[in-house]
């Protein structure tokens, strides 16, 4: 009995240590392929092998202009909705023009940022890794690798400079689509005085609320493309793991950025 | 051009563990065409992965162009891999570019050409495969044969010393095959390139081949001129060439023996 029941600890603890083990394993390829792919895009055009900007614009057209109707909407959205929501609380409070200054803030600190770095994890995300992980399949990066071309430069980094460049201005966009929802319904269907509805939003907005959304939604583009590029990189093997990989890049991307949304609000509103 | 000296290879830990090479030693010399001659999982595709540097072996020694690489790293294994060209068996053709870019893209990121010259040299390569005028599909728009034929345009855009061929006509029917054939054995004739091909196609090798080595199990059986190798009086040898059956090389690829293990099932 006494002999079972250890067993049992004992074997579960080997289980638990197996599970952190391998924790600890993709965390630190992730850290060695993130700090490959930052000398690669940064350090070694400094070093005489600038980097193609070709692809970059391909990309950049791949990962912003063409995700650019789902954010507008899904954003739009997101401030109609906040809009509706918080006028019914605040109307008890007696405070219905300030529906604007939550809409506002809202966006700008949180959901703008958020929202459009979900959006992408699984637009952007999915693609990246089903699609380089479909050319290791079929060797193709085993064959970049022979004609002596660094995948690390050649795939990740137009994606990863794209998605850099693309993302903050997403989010700005999806901050003036946010806005935009929450004013129309504001003054449409709440019935709210336009100009008090922009004055009370103005007032309550600052420049600090922006900033920060953009910082963040800097550090969201480098979770996307790193896990993405990451699931693509370990796939051995055939078209089920190419799936299964997609299906975990998604999942970890955006647990990822709500961790790191996470930890820099707390770090910018409260810390600083 | 390509020496290798006692190289062994084991995959896996503890009591898993598979010799997939064992001491396997040869020398491939300049502008000829030595094929790897062996059936499934004798070791013969491991061989070639050495030769290109993507496994790293347990020990020995591989001496490319004079020049030893098992040790190399980053820019140093670069610049040897500049120096031979491979055509893998799914051809390995980026599915996003066009046949003219993927056979531009080693010159593009390799050379300083400009584009004018780059565009007139890929048209030479194609004209060398016989597919001018396939410049603008995509891979998935090509056969079987006209992919290798691309693959091997794009293996010779650098003009190497040394090409690998990985399984050159696997798949394909016998006048893709032929061509392929035809194709290996002008570019060694006519440029000096040293060919090292990898194939179970037995016909084709005797066809194209100045030495051919044969493994079984990750060991060389039988080595020498086409000739030597249809006149060899090893059983194995034999079979192989034959393609029967029954023969010293068992057909069956279980370690356990099966009424023992039937029975084992029965007691349960």
């Amino acid at each position: 009995m006494v002999r079972s029941f250890f067993g049992f600890i004992g074997r579960r603890g080997f289980e638990f240590a197996g599970v952190f083990e391998n924790f600890f394993k993709e965390i630190s390829g992730l850290y060695y392929l993130t700090r490959a792919t930052l000398y690669c895009t940064f350090i070694e055009p400094l070093r005489g092998k600038p980097n193609k900007w070709r692809p970059v614009w391909t990309q950049m057209e791949e990962v912003g202009v063409k995700s650019t109707t789902i954010v507008f909407l899904v954003s739009f959205l997101i401030g109609v909705i906040l809009a509706f929501q918080s006028a019914h609380q605040l109307s008890r409070l007696g405070a219905l023009e300030f529906v604007g200054a939550l809409v506002g803030v809202a966006i700008l600190r949180e959901l703008g940022p958020l929202m459009t770095a979900l959006v992408m994890s699984g637009r952007v995300g999915a693609a990246f890794t089903a699609e380089m992980g479909t050319m290791k399949v079929s060797d193709e990066v085993l064959a970049l690798e022979i004609m002596a071309l660094n995948p690390v430069k050649f795939l990740i980094t137009p994606r990863f400079l794209a998605l850099l460049i693309m993302l903050p201005c997403l989010t700005i966009m999806a901050d003036l689509m946010g806005i935009l929802g929450g004013f129309l319904i504001g003054t449409t269907t709440l019935g709210i005085d336009p100009v008090t509805y922009i004055n009370n939003s103005l007032d309550a907005m600052v420049i600090k609320d922006v900033v920060t959304g953009l910082v963040k939604s800097v550090v969201f583009a480098v979770i996307i493309v790193m896990v993405g590029s990451y699931m693509a990189f370990i796939i051995e093997g055939g078209a089920e793991m190419v799936g299964q990989n997609t299906r975990t890049a998604v999942v970890v991307s955006m647990i990822l950025v709500i961790i790191a949304d996470l930890i820099f609000t707390s770090l910018f509103f409260f810390v600083l | 051009m390509i020496k290798v000296n006692n190289l062994r290879k084991s995959f896996g830990e503890g009591d898993k563990r598979i010799t997939v090479l064992e001491d396997f030693n040869a020398h491939m010399e300049k502008g000829q065409i030595t094929s790897i001659i062996g059936g499934s999982g004798s070791g013969k595709s491991t061989v070639l992965k050495h030769l290109i540097g993507a496994y790293r072996p347990d020990s020995g020694e591989i001496w490319i162009d004079g020049e030893e690489v098992t040790q190399l790293k980053g820019e140093a294994i670069g610049n040897v891999r500049k120096k031979f060209g491979i055509m893998f068996q799914s051809g390995a053709l980026f599915n996003s570019l066009t046949v003219e870019d993927n056979v531009a893209l080693p010159m593009r990121e390799h050379t300083g050409l400009n584009e004018a010259t780059i565009l007139i040299m890929v048209k030479m390569k194609l004209e060398m495969v016989g597919l001018r005028g396939a410049e603008h599909l995509k891979p998935a728009q090509l056969s079987g044969g006209m992919v290798k034929r691309i693959a091997l345009a794009r293996a010779i855009a650098l003009d190497p010393k040394i090409v690998f061929y990985d399984e050159p006509s696997a798949g394909l029917d016998p006048i893709s095959i032929g061509v392929i054939d035809k194709l290996i054995m002008d570019l060694s004739k006519k440029m000096g390139i040293t060919s090292v091909v990898v194939t179970h196609e037995i016909p084709s090798a005797m066809r194209i081949s100045d030495k051919i080595i044969m493994l079984f199990k990750g060991e060389i059986i039988a080595e020498g001129t086409p000739e030597e190798i249809r006149n060899s009086n090893d059983q194995r040898v034999i079979q192989f060439i034959e393609g029967s059956p029954d023969g010293p090389i068992p057909f069956s690829k279980s370690q356990t023996d099966y009424g023992d293990e039937l029975k084992e099932m029965s007691r349960v």
